[in-house]
């Protein structure tokens, strides 16, 4: 699979203070890619950098194997973080305004934001201001603002801020559609369970410098520590417990089963295998529970962040 | 469509169909022709009254001759009633007041004994008139004193009016130098108005697409310099449609009122000048007179005048209103324009008040021609010097100055412009703008 954009070397400077440290990220075509990171990491600068709203210091943007050149605007939809729309302007026309801001002809527009907006139902709001609408519809409306030239690159910032549950699901379905359909999507947030549900690859930014990039599998396996949560019904836990020790590294459990199983963590050693702890453990008891602990895109944040201490 | 078109085209309908801009464009010229019929029928209402002054004179110098009664001031000899009594009779009656002119031998110490008494404080235009009634009585006498021949002294008096020429033989007159001076008055003092009122308009367009947050989405797809451009275009004509319907609506509305109350317009406009400034216009305002002023008017270098005002005034606004447009990039909302707007104003005000000095006194003297090259003020004075007639060579030092300043500032206010824009919260300074000045891209 070949990528859609190649970031390369990437410095930028807001005078003395640099906001982008030698970033070089490439995210293939058709993937959803994570870009995340702490507030002020230099996320939102790299994005305005794809974006060509600024310009690096130093490095270079290829999109689609050609160097990033003002004509690539029409490749790219941008739903940034702090976003509205005009207040006063009414829903249809303003659509049809930033469409064809974006290269898109007036009747190719109007084609687009009918198809888009009969599928959201809202082909009623298209005479009304936006002041006239509450948050979550105008969110709505921005979406499709962000979509409808059908671009190959689309950059979300925070999406699903100002979306309630429904909607939130209601965007993340249409995402992970123009992903099947072909486009590339960066996707940046801070809220990590979005992150586990859609993204494929994923780079962490802190401090100005890319700490961490690659397959969301990938680091996860990386990242996995050899420990299993479990639980087994036993006559005497004490023993049960006291026996592993001997041979494993045994934390107190971080969850919780139905029954009143005695439950651990329980870390392999170099030399363990994970048969060697599950037939230990269905010698001495039932085992009801026995699964790996999957680092969290969560967890991976954090001890990526704090490594970077 | 281009996307600068679009962009002009969004912010001029956004301009137009905005209801406060709606109603301003048709309510200004009808609170302006309003509020100047108020102002006439005000004063007229004001002079109908008629004032009653009575005068005591024991000097015997005065006679009724000296105090003529005009249409609304009439004088009343109250000399054999005495002083006390008219007095009396003064402030129980429907009198305005009292003149008290006194004996005495020496016209000097008699010209400043004379006393007025009144119930209310009189106004000055009556003091002034009764002043010089005196002064010319009271002359008369000195001359007399010496023994001169008044019949001589009035016979020996000579209007002289010089004629002017420049050496091209145009023939100038004070009539002419008048009208330019109102013509280039009036070119630059709506330069200075237009300014206010569409440079701010600019600027509040800029600061409104910040606040809505909308502004990140469109410089993804244009270059902040286009949409600046695309603002001050759009707005500036929008100001410029607004200009032009005020005209016609003035036109008509006092045309209509005209016709409808037949209220001559010139006596109008006169109503609130003093009686010299009347006994000018009522010159003006002869029929033979106003055929000259057509003539004059049209004996000017119309076509020249012409191209440069509006070189001037595109070149103007466009220079100040790109400097609104960074203003409004710089700051969150308006209550924080106030620090960076004075700045700007002040060439604006500067260039009105010196072009009003100095180029009515002098057109062609230092003061007026510096500030003339000048290229904040040169927009508005220079506009001012042309119906004088300007060198080409000036003119060209000028218009090549404010080009390249006008380029400059672009410059300057579109880097501003584009790093402001995406700027939030805090209120910048002036180091933080320098700051941003030297930010690449």
């Amino acid at each position: 699979m070949s990528n859609l954009l190649e970031i390369n070397n990437i410095v930028k400077n807001y005078g003395d203070f640099r906001a982008l440290n030698d970033v070089s990220i490439h995210i293939p075509k058709g993937s959803v890619y994570g870009l995340l990171g702490p507030n002020g990491a230099g996320k939102t600068s790299l994005i305005r950098i794809i974006n060509q709203i600024t310009m690096a210091d130093s490095g270079s943007v290829y999109l689609d194997g050609e160097i990033l050149s003002p004509k690539h605007t029409a490749d790219i939809g941008y739903l940034p973080e702090e976003r509205g729309l005009y207040k006063s302007m009414k829903v249809g026309e303003q659509a049809l305004y930033l469409a064809q801001l974006k290269g898109l002809s007036k009747a190719e527009a109007k084609k687009r934001l009918t198809y888009w907006f009969e599928k959201f139902d809202i082909m009623a709001w298209w005479n009304k201001k936006i002041e006239e609408l509450s948050k979550g519809m105008a969110q709505k409306v921005q979406f499709i603002v962000t979509v409808m030239h059908n671009p190959k690159l689309l950059i979300f910032d925070e999406p699903f801020s100002g979306f309630d549950p429904i909607n939130a699901q209601l965007i993340a379905k249409e995402i992970l559609q123009l992903r099947d359909e072909g486009a590339t999507i960066i996707f940046s947030t801070h809220r990590m369970e979005s992150v586990e549900e859609m993204c494929d690859e994923i780079a962490l930014i802190d401090k100005s410098n890319k700490i961490l990039d690659g397959k969301l599998n990938d680091i996860k396996r990386e990242f996995r520590t050899n420990t299993f949560q479990v639980g087994v019904h036993t006559a005497n836990p004490k023993e049960v417990e006291a026996k592993l020790k001997e041979s494993f590294e045994v934390f107190p459990a971080d969850f919780k089963l139905l029954g009143n199983e005695l439950t651990m963590n329980v870390k392999l050693g170099k030399n363990n295998s994970a048969n060697e702890l599950l037939s230990f453990l269905s010698s001495r008891g039932e085992v009801q529970h026995f699964v790996e602990l999957i680092p969290s895109a969560n967890d991976i944040f954090i001890q990526a962040i704090n490594k970077n201490m | 469509m281009s996307k600068l078109k679009l962009i002009i085209r969004r912010e001029f309908i956004a301009k137009v169909r905005n209801k406060s801009f709606i109603m301003m464009t048709f309510l200004s010229p009808l609170l302006m022709v309003g509020v100047g019929f108020l102002v006439f029928f005000l004063m007229k209402k004001n002079d109908e009254k008629v004032k009653k002054i009575v005068y005591v004179d024991n000097s015997t110098l005065f006679s009724k001759d000296d105090f003529k009664d005009t249409k609304t001031v009439y004088y009343e000899d109250f000399t054999n009633l005495g002083i006390e009594e008219t007095k009396k009779k003064v402030e129980n009656g429907d009198y305005y007041g009292a003149l008290i002119i006194p004996k005495n031998d020496s016209l000097e110490v008699l010209a400043n004994s004379i006393e007025f008494y009144s119930k209310e404080s009189p106004s000055m235009s009556i003091i002034n008139s009764l002043e010089s009634k005196i002064e010319r009585k009271l002359g008369n006498e000195k001359l007399n004193y010496f023994g001169i021949d008044l019949e001589k002294i009035n016979a020996s008096k000579i209007q002289s009016e010089i004629k002017m020429y420049d050496f091209s033989g145009e023939e100038s007159s004070k009539m002419k130098n008048w009208i330019k001076i109102m013509v280039g008055a009036i070119a630059g003092y709506l330069l200075m108005m237009f300014v206010m009122i569409y440079g701010t308009s600019v600027m509040r367009s800029v600061i409104e697409e910040k606040t809505s947050r909308i502004i990140e989405i469109i410089v993804s797809s244009v270059k902040p310099f286009q949409l600046m451009l695309g603002k001050i275009i759009g707005n500036g004509s929008a100001g410029l449609l607004q200009f032009f319907i005020w005209g016609i609506l003035l036109f008509v509305i006092s045309t209509a009122l005209t016709a409808f109350f037949g209220i001559d317009m010139a006596e109008m406009q006169t109503a609130n000048l003093s009686a010299e400034q009347l006994e000018a216009a009522k010159q003006a305002a002869d029929p033979n007179k106003m055929q000259l002023i057509v003539q004059e008017v049209l004996g000017l270098p119309i076509l020249k005048m012409f191209v440069l005002f509006i070189f001037y005034f595109l070149g103007g606004f466009m220079l100040y209103s790109s400097l609104f447009a960074a203003i409004g990039a710089a700051v969150d909302n308006e209550t924080d324009t106030q620090q960076f707007m004075l700045p700007i104003m002040l060439p604006l005000i500067l260039a009105v008040y010196v072009g009003f000095a100095t180029v009515t006194n002098d057109p062609h003297g230092p003061i007026a021609v510096a500030f003339s090259y000048i290229p904040l003020t040169s927009p508005i004075v220079m506009l001012m010097r042309v119906p004088f007639g300007v060198t080409w060579v000036e003119l060209t030092i000028s218009m090549l100055l404010l080009v390249v300043t006008f380029l400059f500032m672009v410059w300057l206010a579109a880097k501003i412009y584009r790093v402001g824009i995406l700027m939030y919260g805090k209120k910048p300074t002036y180091k933080d703008l320098y700051k941003w000045l030297k930010y690449k891209g």
